[in-house]
């Protein structure tokens, strides 16, 4: 039941204007910021060859593309996932859904691995422009890796935290602009001074921002904890958007 | 094969607050297969509240609901496998075709993928939809999305049909469509079906639901709301005042048209026995004439709350 509505989810996307558009703008800018990156180490080449230890090509390539991709993702996720329960209980179709022999649980599964399917398409063809560096010299394919797995599971708790904000909130829009706060607080929440302490505040915000868990990711520094984050994120949303959905029933 | 009037929906002493408004009062409401149910009642009266916690869509505040013998509350899954439910508002979506969207119904409502293809033509036939299904639904009329909301609601076959106002912004012809449609679902479902239009009612319904500020008013058979509210429509030259005519025998109420015409119910009024007794007091009798007390006055009256003991 869980796929069928995934499913559903991805292909009302794909039949809207509006997650082509996505794909599109977001290809072309990364695009030019992969070219960028291109044009940066071609130039300072010459200088790393000298170096015992140099960065690669994959680090200085593509490590900042998907920090970029990151960045720019947290804009464009709220975009789509604030329509996933918001706008069905506006239409008059989440009815439909509530009535059928499905859990809450099988509801909101189904609505972020759809949305979540799309996003990983999205990663993969972030993925593929530095891949494309094979034709001419050898990418470090697991740092690759671990780059786009990191996207992935940073992509996971966009999505997760967009819907259970738009199962929160009524309005679509106003469901796109508190995901897009709620994401954007996460990520500067580490650059009150406080950070630096060894305070109570400071350790936990440290733990709380996500810079700080998906950069060590991405430059290839592998911690269960930084990984234990995001699938902490990501489950506490979607546990939240179940309970918000049963409530639905009870309150509604 | 379950007996035929089994009990299909049972629900007892349903409540539902909102806040701090009560907005049901200790509903009952019985379904039995090969009946349907027509659920009228005021705006606002609770009607679609109470569909909706039928359907599973909203949780009682107290009392319980039994879909075909299962508790809804306490195994809304398999109880909701049995329902099928057409709100006010058809949930359609509007990017998919007619086919995409009746076969994602089928696959959430657990029909077997091999006998989707079955189920699919089967409703797109009993709705007559079968030329629109590549349409897109947003680009459909009102009158074949509300019809696609009924086919959703039927393509898994289920035991129990709540339809929330089915003819809503149909044209005639649709609308008699619709109505054939559900006297067909009666044979082997049990319907219960909302609606303002009261002609509707005397039409495809064997029973009626009547709800009132939150309460059921009036549980009663078609057929024996017709013998209940029975009454003769009488003309008379010299009329007696009022009081004498509602103390006769077997009169229970009368109604004055104008200074000589009068409506006189009683389900025991004897139209032989009446004209013998106006002619008999020189009434002056010119016309007396059986009169069905029309489903609409029933319910003005008991919304404004005198025939609930009279039909009780």
């Amino acid at each position: 039941m869980t796929a069928a509505i995934a499913a559903r989810e991805l292909r009302s996307l794909f039949l809207s204007p509006l997650a082509w558009v996505i794909l599109a703008v977001v290809v072309v800018i990364l695009a030019y910021a992969f070219l960028v990156q291109v044009q940066v180490f071609t130039e300072i080449q010459p200088r790393l060859a000298g170096l015992p230890y140099a960065p690669g090509v994959t680090e200085i390539v593509a490590a900042p593309l998907f920090e970029f991709a990151a960045m720019i993702l947290l804009l464009v996720a709220p975009l789509l996932t604030h329509r996933a329960i918001a706008a069905e209980r506006r239409a008059g179709t989440l009815v439909l859904l509530q009535s059928a022999p499905v859990s809450s649980t099988q509801i909101v599964l189904g609505k972020y691995l759809g949305l979540l399917a799309f996003f990983a398409l999205l990663a993969l063809l972030v993925a593929a422009m530095p891949a494309s560096l094979a034709l001419g010299t050898v990418p470090d394919w697991r740092h690759l890796g671990a780059c786009v797995l990191t996207l992935i599971l940073l992509l996971s708790a966009f999505v997760a935290m967009g819907v259970l904000i738009s199962s929160a909130v009524e309005e679509p829009i106003a469901a796109a602009m508190i995901t897009f706060g709620a994401l954007l607080l996460l990520k500067i929440i580490d650059w009150s001074t406080e950070v630096a302490t060894e305070t109570r505040t400071g350790v936990l915000m440290r733990y709380l921002s996500m810079s700080r868990h998906y950069e060590p990711l991405l430059a290839g520094r592998f911690a269960s904890s930084d990984i234990l984050y995001f699938v902490i994120l990501t489950l506490v949303c979607l546990a939240l958007a179940i309970w918000r959905l049963d409530a639905d029933r009870l309150h509604g | 094969m379950a007996s035929p009037d089994e009990l299909l929906i049972a629900a007892s002493s349903l409540s539902r607050v909102y806040g701090e408004r009560r907005v049901l009062h200790d509903i009952d409401v019985a379904v039995r297969r090969g009946e349907v149910v027509g659920f009228l009642g005021p705006n606002g009266a609770g009607k679609s509240t109470t569909m909706r916690i039928l359907s599973g869509v909203l949780a009682p505040s107290g009392g319980t609901v039994h879909i075909a013998g299962i508790d809804l509350l306490e195994h809304p899954i398999a109880a909701k496998r049995r329902i099928g439910y057409l709100p006010e508002q058809p949930p359609v979506y509007r990017e998919l075709t007619v086919d995409e969207y009746l076969r994602y119904c089928a696959r959430l409502r657990r029909v077997a993928a091999c006998e989707a293809g079955a189920a699919l033509a089967r409703v797109k036939d009993r709705c007559s939809l079968q030329e629109v299904g590549a349409r897109l639904i947003g680009s459909l009329s009102k009158g074949y999305q509300q019809r696609l909301g009924i086919a959703q609601a039927i393509v898994h076959s289920p035991e129990v049909v709540i339809l929330d106002e089915p003819t809503v912004g149909l044209d005639p012809i649709q609308i008699r469509e619709i109505r054939q449609l559900i006297r067909e679902l009666r044979a082997d479902h049990g319907v219960l079906l909302s609606t303002h239009i009261l002609p509707e009612v005397q039409a495809v319904c064997d029973r009626v639901l009547l709800i009132n500020a939150g309460r059921i008013v009036l549980d009663s058979t078609l057929a024996a709301l017709s013998e209940a509210t029975r009454g003769w429509r009488v003309r008379l030259r010299r009329p007696p005042p009022l009081e004498t005519l509602k103390s006769l025998e077997g009169v229970q109420r009368v109604d004055m048209l104008d200074a000589q015409c009068f409506l006189i119910a009683g389900p025991q009024l004897d139209g032989e026995d009446f004209a013998r007794r106006c002619v008999g007091a020189d009434w002056g009798l010119i016309e007396l004439a059986p009169q069905d007390r029309s489903l609409e006055e029933v319910f003005l009256r008991v919304t404004s709350g005198d025939l609930a003991t009279e039909a009780a």
